[in-house]
This record gives C-alpha cells, structure tokens and sequence, in this order.
C-alpha cells in the first residue's frame, strides 16, 4: 500500500510537471524524482517480498492495510516538505528575496 | 531494517561526483569558443544536470525510506541508531538485508537513471541531425 501511494504520489507529479514544462521555476521534476526514487526502493522491497510470500503478499489483513496506507500518506506529505524545503532554498522565482528585502 | 544505507551511500558518492563534473564543465565553458556551431552544442543537458535526476531519486528516495524505518521502529535517535545493531544476530541479519534488497533498490534506481539519460542522448541526437544535414 506504501509502494502504490508512492506510485501515485509520482504519477501526479510527473503529470504536473509535464503540464508545465518547460517552465521550470517550480522545481516540479525535483518532487516527481523524489517520489519515483521511492517508488523504485519499495519496487524492489517488494521484489524479495513477493518472493518470499508468494501469492500471500496480495491479501494483507485489512489492519496492515490500513497502517500501510496511513505510512504512505505520511510519506507523501514528507516527500512534498522536502520538496517545498529545497524550493525556498533555490528561490527560483526570487519571490523570498524581494520579499524579505523589501522595505516596509 | 537498514536497506536505505546503500542508496545512501550511493547518494553522497554521486553528489561528489556530480559537484566536480560541475567544476570540471564551468571551467570548460569558460575556456569554449563562442560561435554559432559551437553555441547549439551547448543547449544540450550537461551531464551533472543528468547526473542531479540521479542524486535527486537517490536523496529523496533514501529519506522516505529512512523515515519508513522510523515508523517501524528500526532506527533510533539514540545510539546505536539501528536497533538491529544492538546484537550480533541482527546485525548479521541486517547486512544480509543490505546487501540484498539494499543493493537490489540503489540498482533499480541507477539503471532507471541509465534509460532516462539513454533516452536523453538519443533526442539531442535526433535534434542535432538536422541543423548538420544543413551544414
């Protein structure tokens, strides 16, 4: 459930990105490869999961589901603050700069 | 229970990397001849900046993986931050991890970077063919 929250976290992003590309001042590609390098590591958890329990892997108990799908959650909004963090930082739009200079 | 180290690990290697192809390609421009034939090849994608899709699915990726740990209770703020380090039982299980599904999510994540930079070179070649068939 963490894997396709991930998935679709990535997907969104891509999409968002693609519909403003080539404009890059949102650093929208940064979120969209943040969240496809995780979806890539679960991939591959899942990978030696499924190995080892087979067709059990797809029939999680609903609690582990649940937990499952409130970790992913958690994930998502951490993936958009180290995004948001990494934006404020590069300041693309010079949007804190003019503000923090201006004079009041 | 430690997995993300190894894309960890992988991570800082390539931001080093990364940083001094940077140096290495400012000094480069700096150096080119700036005419027209020459300007084209310089709209192409550097390679840091395909290395920075690189460490950018690696940093990220690790970060929420690491914070997957956290939730379940395999790493620790105090010492010795990895609760399987606090036996050698564990510790042995642990590098199996490591070397096995640790390995397995750095590979999965460079040979994804690996088509994405194949799929890169190969449209700057096909955009580049044209203006030298002009030529």
């Amino acid at each position: 459930m963490t894997l396709l929250t991930t998935v679709f976290a990535a997907i969104i992003s891509t999409v968002l990105w693609y519909k403003r590309a080539p404009d890059n001042s949102m650093r929208l590609g940064t979120l969209s490869l943040i969240y496809w390098g995780a979806s890539l590591m679960w991939l591959g958890d899942a990978i030696f999961e499924y190995a080892e329990l087979q067709a059990e892997y797809f029939t999680p108990a609903a609690g582990d589901m649940l937990n499952d799908f409130y970790l992913g959650l958690s994930v998502v909004a951490l993936g958009l603050i180290a995004w948001l963090v990494a934006l404020l930082l590069q300041d693309p739009r010079r949007v804190l700069k003019t503000t923090l200079l201006k004079k009041t | 229970m430690a997995c993300f180290l190894v894309p960890t690990a992988e991570a800082i290697v390539v931001t080093a990397v990364k940083h001094s192809c940077k140096k290495r390609e400012s000094a480069s421009v700096s150096k080119m001849d700036i005419s027209p034939g020459v300007l084209q090849s310089s709209q192409r994608i550097s390679f840091s900046q395909k290395l920075g899709w690189l460490t950018n699915m690696l940093w990220g990726g690790s970060l929420l993986l690491a914070f997957e740990h956290v939730w379940h209770g395999e790493v620790t703020p105090w010492f010795p931050f990895l609760t399987a380090a606090a036996n050698p039982e564990d510790t042995v299980a642990m590098l199996h991890e490591m070397s096995t599904i640790g390995v397995s999510m750095a590979l999965l994540v460079t040979l994804a970077w690996a088509g994405m930079v194949l799929v890169s070179n190969a449209m700057e070649k096909r955009a580049a063919e044209p203006s030298a068939a002009v030529k």
